[in-house]
């Protein structure tokens, strides 16, 4: 296991490398000049050669890339064009919002989506089962931004419940900060509930008549036990790779849902930066989603070993 | 202990109501071994599983008969008194030891389980009885392997785990749904030594369910002939296997390879397929595939009757019809083979 884990790390260099070359080519092949943006429309062609001097643009793309890489190994991701700070600052400063999104998104998401699974397939035989798998398919459908609004124009200003926007630090105070989160956490949730219920859902169903089921049932344990025990815990290993997928996905929504309800993440950054071509910061920003990505990726498959006794990775 | 009266399944499939088990009587007292055999399809694993309701239902009902385990109706018994009787009065095994047990739960755990659902007792000492009862089932360095997988034990030793799983309760009864089926013929012995051991050290009676005449006749002491959810024959074990009374029983029995010198060119079947049971055929259900069917086959359904002490036929031919057909039919088989 442990040596698996060390393999796996290593196995990160390559991806991340190949993630390096995109980022960089992406951002330096769309159009838009950020000295000129800094300088103004009115700024002489003089004063925008020498900030992209200053600002090391005036290099070939692969001298930059060269430089980028050399000083990412070295720690660091640049400084900011727009704030003169550095990237790492920036990054840092945003992670909180964006982590307080996601773990609570998830949170919800598996706090509804594991009982109501449980519970459609209890009453498996009702007219519940064919109720809910409409209605996941249609909570999967709906636009993320469109039942964003609709919330805050419900929830938020019809009958003032929760507030509109805005974030409010965990050491600020924890039931602030839970309350500024449940309706930007159940937005990003929404489209998660009914894909993992589902998924859920037809795992326990193709689990509910296995021979090792009828054995639980035929020891004399109870219904809800086998469901809650036998049927889940064989349920959730494919459901697993789901959640994984789903983590990057928020990872997504984060920057809509962020943009909606201000809240000052990784996401809003992200679409800050691009508007301002703060080259150093795009990067960096999309460069850390990616190692989020890959580091939940791993901890899944770990995950998957520690679910399925038959996965042993030595 | 057990007895059985007029018992149906239905099955509710797309295509209609099958009648899975169809009217079917029988008793088994404490210490004895019940053998039912027939073809796949022949209804014995649905009345094996209808016994503690263990069909999937829906879409399994079971709309008429009584199962009296001790005097009381299963079939009235509530769910949660039914928990009370499943793997504690009645054991049962089944026949895919590789997809019995649980994948992603230690054995031993599985084997605990099962003692704690119906004895009060702590875990340590739940699991101190786990170990003697893998013990007991022949499973060596019993201690070690509490903590193993499933899948780090072979076929023959994970039936020897679920037999040990159906005697966690110390059952009365134990059902087993074709238990050595899945196995091979080295370990197939095993296990029925296995189980003639545990009847005759805790008197265990014992429902075994098989398609193999071979097994049954080794360990059952009374038979049941299954043939589209009816019981064709009856009797003990001598009347099935020696004073056979009804076609599908010789049938089946004739279709069996032999060693003892009557070499047959080819191994002999019965012909076609057991009926759909949506709709069975009129008359006797099996007169499509009888050798000595007749006219009056098309229009008489037999019912199962006694043809003497303990031996019931569902027949209409009398014995002496039987036997002259019988003559005639197994010394063309002979002539075939010269």
């Amino acid at each position: 296991m442990l040596q698996y884990t060390i393999r796996r790390l290593f196995s990160i260099i390559p991806v991340m490398l190949i993630v390096s070359v995109i980022v960089f080519l992406i951002v330096h092949l769309t159009p838009g000049n950020p000295a000129y943006l800094i300088l103004g429309e009115d700024s002489s062609p003089e004063a925008i050669a020498q900030l992209e001097k200053q600002l090391g643009l005036d290099k070939s793309m692969a001298v930059q890339f060269v430089d980028w890489i050399k000083n990412i190994l070295m720690g660091d991701l640049g400084q900011s064009i727009y704030s003169s700070e550095p990237v790492i600052q920036v990054i840092m400063e945003r992670v909180g919002p964006t982590f307080s999104l996601m773990i609570t998104a998830m949170s919800l998401t598996l706090i509804i989506a594991i009982p109501t699974a449980v519970f459609i397939v209890w009453r498996r035989n009702t007219i519940l089962d064919p109720l809910f798998t409409s209605a996941s398919l249609l909570g999967a459908s709906i636009p993320e931004f469109w039942f964003a609004m609709l919330l805050v124009l419900g929830l938020g200003v019809a009958v003032p419940i929760f507030p509109v926007a805005g974030y409010v630090a965990i050491d600020v105070g924890l039931g602030d900060w839970i309350y500024h989160l449940i309706l930007p956490a159940f937005v990003l949730a929404s489209v998660e509930i009914g894909l993992i219920a589902r998924m859920l859902r037809d795992g326990m169903l193709e689990s509910v008549n296995q021979d090792y089921t009828k054995t639980a049932r035929a020891k004399g344990v109870r219904e809800s036990v086998v469901l809650m025990k036998h049927v889940l815990s064989n349920a959730l290993i494919p459901t697993t790779t789901v959640i994984g997928v789903m983590i990057a996905g928020l990872l997504g929504g984060t920057v809509i849902i962020e943009t909606i309800f201000t809240i000052p993440g990784i996401g809003q950054l992200l679409i800050d930066s691009i508007h301002r071509r703060d080259y150093p910061v795009i990067q960096g920003v999309v460069l850390f989603i990616a190692v989020v990505y890959v580091f939940v990726n791993l901890l899944i498959d770990l995950l998957y070993a520690f679910l399925d006794p038959r996965i042993r990775y030595d | 202990m057990l007895e059985v009266k007029n018992l149906k399944t239905q099955i509710d499939t797309n295509e209609g109501i099958v009648q899975a088990v169809d009217g079917v009587s029988f008793t088994v007292r404490a210490g004895e071994t019940l053998g039912i055999v027939g073809e796949s399809g022949s209804g014995k694993s649905v009345l094996a599983n209808s016994i503690m309701q263990l069909n999937p239902n829906p879409p399994t009902f079971y709309p008429e008969g009584e199962i009296l385990f001790e005097g009381s109706n299963l079939l009235k018994l509530s769910e949660k008194q039914l928990r009370k009787i499943r793997g504690n009065e009645i054991g049962m095994i089944f026949q895919d030891p590789m997809s019995s047990l649980n994948p992603v739960f230690k054995v031993g755990a599985q084997l605990v389980e099962a003692i704690l659902t119906h004895q009060k007792m702590s875990r340590k000492d739940a699991k101190a009885l786990a170990i003697e009862l893998l013990k007991d089932v022949g499973i060596p360095d019993a201690e070690r392997r509490m903590d193993d997988y499933p899948h780090h034990f072979s076929g023959g030793m994970r039936q020897r785990v679920l037999i040990a799983i159906a005697l966690a309760g110390n059952p009365k009864l134990l059902i087993a749904d074709e238990p050595t089926t899945a196995l091979d013929v080295t370990i197939q012995a095993q296990i029925l030594e296995l189980m003639k051991g545990i009847q005759k050290k805790y008197g265990t009676a014992i429902i075994l369910i098989s398609h193999d005449l071979g097994v049954i006749s080794q360990m059952a002491e009374k038979v049941l002939v299954m043939y589209s959810g009816r019981i064709v024959e009856k009797g003990s074990v001598n009347d099935i296997f020696y004073r056979t009374s009804m076609p599908y029983t010789w049938s089946l029995l004739r279709s069996l390879p032999r060693l003892d010198g009557v070499e047959h060119e080819r191994l002999i079947s019965i012909e076609g397929q057991p009926p759909n049971l949506v709709s069975p055929p009129k008359g006797c259900n099996f007169h499509p595939r009888c050798p000595f069917a007749t006219e009056k086959c098309l229009e008489i359904d037999p019912e199962l009757m006694p043809r003497k002490e303990g031996h019931w036929v569902a027949c209409i031919l009398t014995e002496q019809e039987f036997e002259a057909e019988k003559q005639r039919l197994e010394s063309a088989d002979r002539e075939e083979v010269l």
